[in-house]
């Protein structure tokens, strides 16, 4: 719309300049040879000059500090140095008011950003259907088979619609120190030392796990965790795409997540606990060592940093009481008991975009960028040869972890989009609350199935 | 953007020929029936043109998508022209399970249950409104129009609530009725147990509590719309009915509250829209509740519209919310309103 616009604009002013030179006597006019150029900013490429809207939810969170965005800013001025016809203009948007309200206006609204923050999965998929999404499988086949399978949940239909920066598997943060306290000797790898482990602080009047129940996915994820036990990866990935939950794992979840909520391991009240905000929220209780674990992304790490008190000596002494296991195996089930749920972060193309936006996520995901994601901000890269960057103990294992799986399976809300996915963490979030089972959970995954 | 683009050319020509119509305002109005009609019509397009414009923007044309969107099956994802065309569906997903039988028992419980149950808090909202709330801000108004010291002091505190903005009020809330926060240990400290599933989130007390926040926000708006009533009543009378040997009691209820009566009715139509259109403080307050314990038609609206993606179906939602308030107002104007606007008259004949 702004660039025919333009296009339009430019097209009268260069009539307009024609017109007067064909008028003057003297006519070696520079302003004919200036008309062409603005008028092929709609074309790309070449060094023609070009301006890319980028819209990413690196935001400035309670201290004020914002290491992600100042990162990008950076990247982009390295790019823009190098390529010196193109601009970018960045705009930061908070993380749910991007994903929820902004992107899906801005594409309905045909006047899209060039670059935009994409979580992948269902939702990529429903955006590459309505052809919002640049195809860059050509012009990135490179950097694709570079960065590997975590490429995947990035593709659909065998294109690639965008690319990760940071891809991470989840699982269990944990207080050591409330571990001794209550007796626990190593980290538990299977559900019933889970479970005997949850027992233990019981007895040590500690809260054994924390769970955002109040923002539904934190407590769904328990059940997708359950899911990768119990579903073989040929079922989880024909189910998911067919949106068809007739097996029986799906069911075999429910009921797995209905013995642990038996077990009553979480803390008072979960369902009005929230997962962030607080220190009473889940992430707050562990950071303040008042419950001993939590299952959570890589990003919580950094959470949990926010609730000390800003200095050195504060993180350093919470990173000395804080650890991370992988989720613990089941007893049955057929996934692979390697096998972890994780998610990521990335960008996509608008389909209208210049080609210097495929230019620019191929140097975003390049090993030297992905490098510095990792200095600078403390991320998880995708780029293989950028995981020698991490040098926290504890962002190593998870990225061991991830490395060691046998498959690392997409967030199931991510995967099976905002209907589907919604309906799955509603039927969850019931079960938590007592309100519903493992059979309702099924059944609003399936009705929600059956509306689109 | 276009709406004021339009706004802006409508009033060119409207300004201009109210400037040309009122060429020499200075001349007594001329008996020409011509230029009379031009002038009213000048002044109608001049001073509601822009008003118009701006409610056929954003008011009547969003009505009219909505219910058009309602008639489709439309991810919200998709360019609307791709959307599927499945006429009232959306309707009898959200009443009656649809007309599927395959999928009928399974859309029931997804669907039809949660709007019933919203619908149902929407209604008991409206109901305990009027019963709770109208006694309470009638009596709170009677007793703050007595003269005491300190009475302005507490007249402001009452109303200080309605001030707040929703979003600070539903925050502020959220910190007190915390799992650890101020009500839990409040009555920790008189020896009695909170709700089990949390103030908010407990599903027979969530409720409950939602109301209670409601009508403490908005009891003040009662409060200072009967104050504002009663302040109209005149002294005379009052002494009138002390000198007869009236109670205070007798005194409200004989004198006072039949001559507040067009106030009530009016506060009665604002709570009636208001319980039907309850959306911000109840959001603010996780969303309606994590398994919809408090949920509202609004908050349905939205959860299942923007959160779930499923904007035909959210649309469907509106539109009933839209009938329903529709109606609700309509009823009351005609019906109970009526009589303020007929009684007018009549007084100033007797007068």
């Amino acid at each position: 719309m702004t660039r025919s616009r333009i296009a339009t604009a430019t097209l009268a002013f260069a009539s307009a300049a024609l017109l007067l030179t064909a008028c003057s006597s003297d006519g070696d006019s520079p302003d004919t040879s200036s008309a062409p150029e603005g008028s092929s900013t709609a074309q790309g490429g070449g060094d023609e000059p070009v301006t890319l809207t980028w819209w990413h939810n690196g935001v400035a969170g309670d201290t004020g500090e914002n290491s992600l965005g100042d990162y990008w800013d950076k990247v982009a001025a390295d790019f823009t140095a190098e390529h010196p016809n193109v601009t970018i203009e960045i705009e930061q948007i908070q993380n749910e008011d991007l994903q929820r309200t902004r992107i899906p206006t801005a594409l309905q609204s045909g006047d899209a950003p060039d670059i935009f923050q994409q979580w992948g999965g269902g939702e990529l998929a429903d955006q590459a259907q309505a052809g919002y999404l640049m195809d860059l499988s050509e012009p990135l086949a490179e950097d694709i088979s570079r960065l590997g399978g975590a490429v995947a949940p990035w593709q659909a239909d065998g294109t690639t619609y965008g690319v990760p920066f940071q891809f991470a598997v989840e699982g269990i943060w944990y207080r050591p120190s409330l571990f001794e306290e209550a007796g626990i000797d190593g980290e538990p790898t299977t559900m019933d030392e889970l479970n005997d482990a949850v027992q233990k602080l019981k007895d040590a009047d500690i809260t054994p796990i924390a769970v955002g129940a109040a923002d539904k996915w934190p407590a769904a994820h328990w059940w997708y965790n359950f899911a990768l036990r119990s579903c073989s990866p040929d079922t989880m990935s024909s189910a998911t795409s067919a949106l068809d939950f007739s097996d029986p794992c799906w069911l075999d979840a429910g009921q797995q997540l209905e013995d642990f909520l038996g077990t009553e391991p979480f803390q008072d009240q979960y369902t009005s606990t929230v997962a962030q905000t607080g220190a009473t929220s889940s992430a707050g209780l562990v950071a303040n060592a008042e419950a001993a674990m939590e299952l959570m992304g890589q990003w919580n790490y950094f959470v949990y940093e926010g609730f000390t008190d800003g200095t050195d000596e504060g993180i350093a002494a919470l990173h000395e009481d804080l650890d991370w296991f992988p989720m613990p195996a089941t007893s049955s089930g057929e996934g692979d008991p390697s096998a972890s749920m994780g998610g990521g972060d990335g960008f996509s193309c608008y389909v209208d975009a210049p080609a210097e936006c495929a230019q620019f996520l191929s140097y975003l995901v390049s090993d030297d960028v992905q490098r510095g994601f990792v200095e600078a901000v403390g991320g998880l890269p995708v780029a293989p040869a950028a995981t020698d960057a991490i040098t926290d103990p504890v962002l190593q294992e998870i990225a061991q972890t991830s490395s060691d799986a046998a498959y690392v399976q997409l967030w199931l809300d991510t995967l099976l989009g905002q209907n589907v996915g919604g309906a799955l963490n509603d039927g969850v979030t019931a079960q938590f609350a007592g309100t519903g089972d493992p059979q309702n959970t099924v059944d609003l995954m399936t009705a929600a199935a059956a509306t689109q | 953007m276009t709406a004021l683009e339009t706004s802006g050319t409508g009033t060119v020509p409207a300004a201009a020929a109210s400037a040309a119509a009122g060429d020499a305002p200075h001349t007594p109005v001329t008996p020409n029936p011509r230029k009379a009609k031009l002038r009213m019509w000048a002044e109608l397009t001049l001073f509601l043109g822009p008003a118009l414009v701006l409610f056929l923007t954003f008011v009547v044309y969003p009505v009219i998508s909505a219910a058009r969107y309602s008639l489709y099956q439309w991810n919200g994802v998709e360019q609307f022209s791709d959307a599927t065309f499945i006429g009232f569906e959306n309707y009898a997903r959200a009443l009656f399970g649809g007309t599927d039988p395959a999928t009928k028992s399974a859309f029931m419980t997804a669907y039809t249950e949660p709007f019933q149950a919203a619908f149902s808090h929407t209604i008991a909202i409206l109901v305990l409104s009027l019963l709770i709330q109208l006694p309470l801000g009638l009596l709170i108004a009677l007793v703050l129009n007595r003269r005491f010291p300190g009475r302005a002091s507490v007249r402001v505190i009452m109303f200080a609530p309605y001030v707040l903005s929703e979003v600070i009020a539903g925050i502020m809330w959220l910190i007190i009725f915390d799992p650890n926060g101020v009500a839990t240990r409040l009555v920790q400290a008189v020896g009695l147990n909170p709700p089990a599933g949390g103030w908010l989130e407990d599903q027979t007390w969530g409720f409950w509590t939602v109301f209670f926040i409601i009508t403490w926000k908005y009891i003040g708006l009662a409060v200072i719309l009967f104050l504002a009533g009663l302040s109209g009543v005149p002294q005379e009378l009052q002494d009138a009915a002390s000198i007869d040997g009236a109670s205070w009691w007798q005194t409200q209820w004989r004198i006072n509250i039949p001559l507040i009566a067009p106030t009530i009715r009016i506060w009665v139509f604002l709570s009636l829209i208001g319980s039907i259109q309850l959306f911000d403080m109840v959001w603010v307050l996780n969303q309606g509740g994590t398994t919809g314990q408090y949920s509202t038609i609004a908050t349905y609206m939205m959860q299942i519209g923007f959160f779930r993606s499923d904007w035909g179906f959210g649309s469907a939602i509106a539109v009933i919310m839209f009938l329903l308030s529709f109606a609700v107002a309509s009823f009351y104007m005609l019906v109970v309103l009526r009589r303020d606007n007929a009684d007018r008259p009549k007084k100033v004949k007797q007068a």
